[in-house]
């Protein structure tokens, strides 16, 4: 068996938290997804919350059915046995259509000027400056060139991170704003640090803001083909790949999704790391291929 | 029968014993805030302590009753009126179609809770009847109460009585200044070992920005952090982390400069280092907190944290025995 070597906390007396890495990596995070799934399996009495992040977990317990240091260990012991082991996971992949460069972010990142590091651009520009691109297109290309890791999902209902599938020198980084804005559109698509995230619900946010999806992504009243399972769309391990459409495409899909008509493009994937760590690229395009394949 | 909203008070809002489950994809526990005083209003009325009851934050609500009902209301010291005359807290009684209801300001504590006999009747979603107002879902329409809403109320049980009263011992308490007890962890580490004496050593009063998501606190002195380069993905300042979960009753401290515990509405996860976390037994407390009103922070130990937990369990089995 492997050797613990995460950071293991009790959050006072219904809680473990798990930090696997101090740092975001691929491999933290499918550790992590591997020991979360593995304790979800034993479905242990008193375990009420299992919640895996970016490069951590937390867990949440009743102290009262399952002792602290039994429920510590228990997951000590997972992550020995899980080893190396869950470097495979079977998912899907999601096509995500996205209007950048839109007018309701670029209309509310004017509003929050102030709160930016650079007044006089938009965060499209700032972002491509900061990240060596040489314009506004060559930004976007990337961000939609390569397909993203939903890390986590929470913050509010059904809000996915997104961890970019590229070399980390090719990882887009940004600040967040200098000051957290109190509006951010529904469905945004933004980026902090080395996350992106999709808006569920409009309110407060601090991610640079790049474009807007018309797919509803959380809906309680489970509406579109998508949320028949369940009313928060995304899981953790989902692998999204975005899609860059015009204002006439976004119309038409606004009005499929208020119809009723409107459904995402899903299919099954067994994704690999270690397969994906040798050849991002070339594992990126095989992913597009099952994406778009017959 | 129905409850019809005249004026709503600040921030009502229809609340059961919460939702677990679902924090994974970010949908918090939601539910009383004090689930002490919520349980107290539901058992003087006779009914099963986790039904759906109103929740007022600060300012209760004027409400109107179509049908004869049994209420109860615990919690914050608010006087109730009923047709301007008052009427008990701590006390089941009756009401009549008709009749009004409203409430003097809350002279003590920060929540109330308005309990009917047969409990607020809104659908069951994820298992709980509790508002979840950023998600837009469960109580009533996913929101705050509003003039004009029509509150529709369950069946009474035939425990339901007027006249059924709290033993004074078993009332809420509602001090001024609480001590709130905090078991050190998670990103505790990251802060100087002067930052985790202040932090314990200072009295903090509670921001204005104190809601169901989370309680900030002002006025101590501003945390230091050690040193680091920061890890891949965690933002600039010293104070960012990975994003990670939240646990409830952690508290993170953005900047260094004000503390937020995050309560029952909690946003799951985040990028800011949490130093510790509220005992459970203590959550409670900090719902009857008003703004100004002081904490000092206590630090435990786990052995400390489960023999609170187990004093408070206690107490509310002597509340079940001596109302049932």
């Amino acid at each position: 068996m492997a050797a613990a070597t995460a950071r293991y906390s009790f959050g006072a007396d219904e809680h473990v938290f798990v930090e696997i890495s101090e740092g975001m990596s691929l491999e933290a995070f499918f550790k992590g997804m591997a020991i979360t799934d593995a304790l979800a399996k034993r479905k242990v009495p008193g375990v009420t919350e299992i919640c895996p992040a970016n490069a951590s977990y937390l867990v949440r317990f009743d102290p009262d059915v399952i002792r602290p240091d039994d429920m510590m260990a228990l997951l000590q012991q997972l992550e020995r046995e899980v080893g190396d082991a869950g470097l495979e996971l079977a998912t899907r992949i999601i096509e995500v259509p996205v209007y950048y460069n839109d007018p309701w972010t670029r209309g509310t990142l004017m509003r929050f000027r102030e709160r930016h590091q650079d007044p006089n651009a938009t965060d499209l520009e700032y972002s491509a400056r900061v990240n060596n691109y040489p314009s506004v297109e060559a930004f976007i290309d990337a961000h939609a060139g390569s397909p993203w890791f939903v890390s986590m999902v929470g913050f509010v209902a059904g809000l996915p991170f997104l961890f970019q599938m590229v070399e980390r020198s090719k990882q887009i980084e940004t600040p967040k704003y200098l000051r957290p804005r109190t509006d951010t559109p529904k469905l945004t698509i933004g980026h902090g640090g080395c996350f992106g995230a999709i808006y569920s619900v409009r309110g407060a946010g601090g991610y640079q803001m790049y474009g807007i999806t018309p797919a509803p992504i959380f809906d309680p009243a489970q509406k579109l083909p998508y949320f028949r399972d369940f009313m928060c769309f995304f899981k953790p391990g989902d692998i999204v790949k975005y899609r860059k459409i015009d204002r006439a495409e976004y119309d038409r899909m606004t009005a499929q999704v208020e119809a009723g008509t409107f459904d995402l493009r899903i299919r099954p994937v067994a994704f690999s790391l270690s397969k994906f760590l040798a050849d991002p690229a070339g594992y990126n395009k095989q992913l597009e291929e099952i994406l778009h394949g017959h | 029968m129905a409850i019809e909203i005249i004026k709503p008070g600040l921030a009502t809002t229809v609340q059961d014993a919460g939702r677990p489950g679902y924090y994974n994809v970010g949908i918090p526990l939601s539910g009383a805030l004090d689930q002490y005083s919520f349980r107290c209003a539901n058992l003087l009325v006779g009914n099963d302590e986790n039904a759906a009851a109103l929740e007022c934050a600060l300012l209760a609500p004027e409400l109107s009753f179509d049908a004869p009902a049994i209420v109860a209301v615990a919690g914050s010291d608010a006087t109730p009126k009923l047709n301007g005359a008052p009427a008990p807290r701590n006390e089941a009684f009756a009401v009549k179609a008709g009749d009004t209801l409203a409430f003097d300001f809350m002279r003590l504590g920060a929540r109330l809770y308005i309990a009917v006999a047969g409990g607020i009747d809104v659908p069951s979603i994820l298992g709980s009847r509790s508002t979840y107002g950023l998600g837009a879902f469960g109580g009533f329409q996913g929101r705050k109460l509003a003039p004009g809403d029509r509150l529709p109320i369950g069946i009474a049980s035939p425990q339901a009585k007027a006249g059924r009263k709290l033993p004074a011992d078993l009332a809420t308490p509602l001090p001024k200044e609480t001590e709130l007890r905090v078991v050190p962890g998670l990103y505790f580490h990251r802060i100087t070992d002067a930052s985790a004496e202040t932090f314990f050593a200072d009295t903090w009063a509670v921001a204005p920005e104190a809601d169901r998501i989370g309680y900030r606190y002002k006025q101590g002195r501003p945390l230091q952090w050690r040193e680091r380069k920061q890890p891949f993905g965690a933002g600039s300042d010293p104070s960012n982390i990975v994003d990670a979960g939240y646990p409830y009753g952690s508290i993170q401290v953005p900047g260094g400069v004000e503390p937020i515990i995050l309560h029952r509405d909690a946003v799951s996860g985040g990028g800011y280092a949490m130093i510790g976390t509220i005992i459970s037994a203590d959550m409670d407390k900090i719902a009857q907190m008003q703004p100004n009103y002081k904490a000092r922070f206590v630090r435990v130990d786990m052995e400390r944290a489960l023999a609170a937990r187990q004093d408070y369990r206690s107490l509310l089995d002597r509340l079940r025995t001596a109302l049932t």
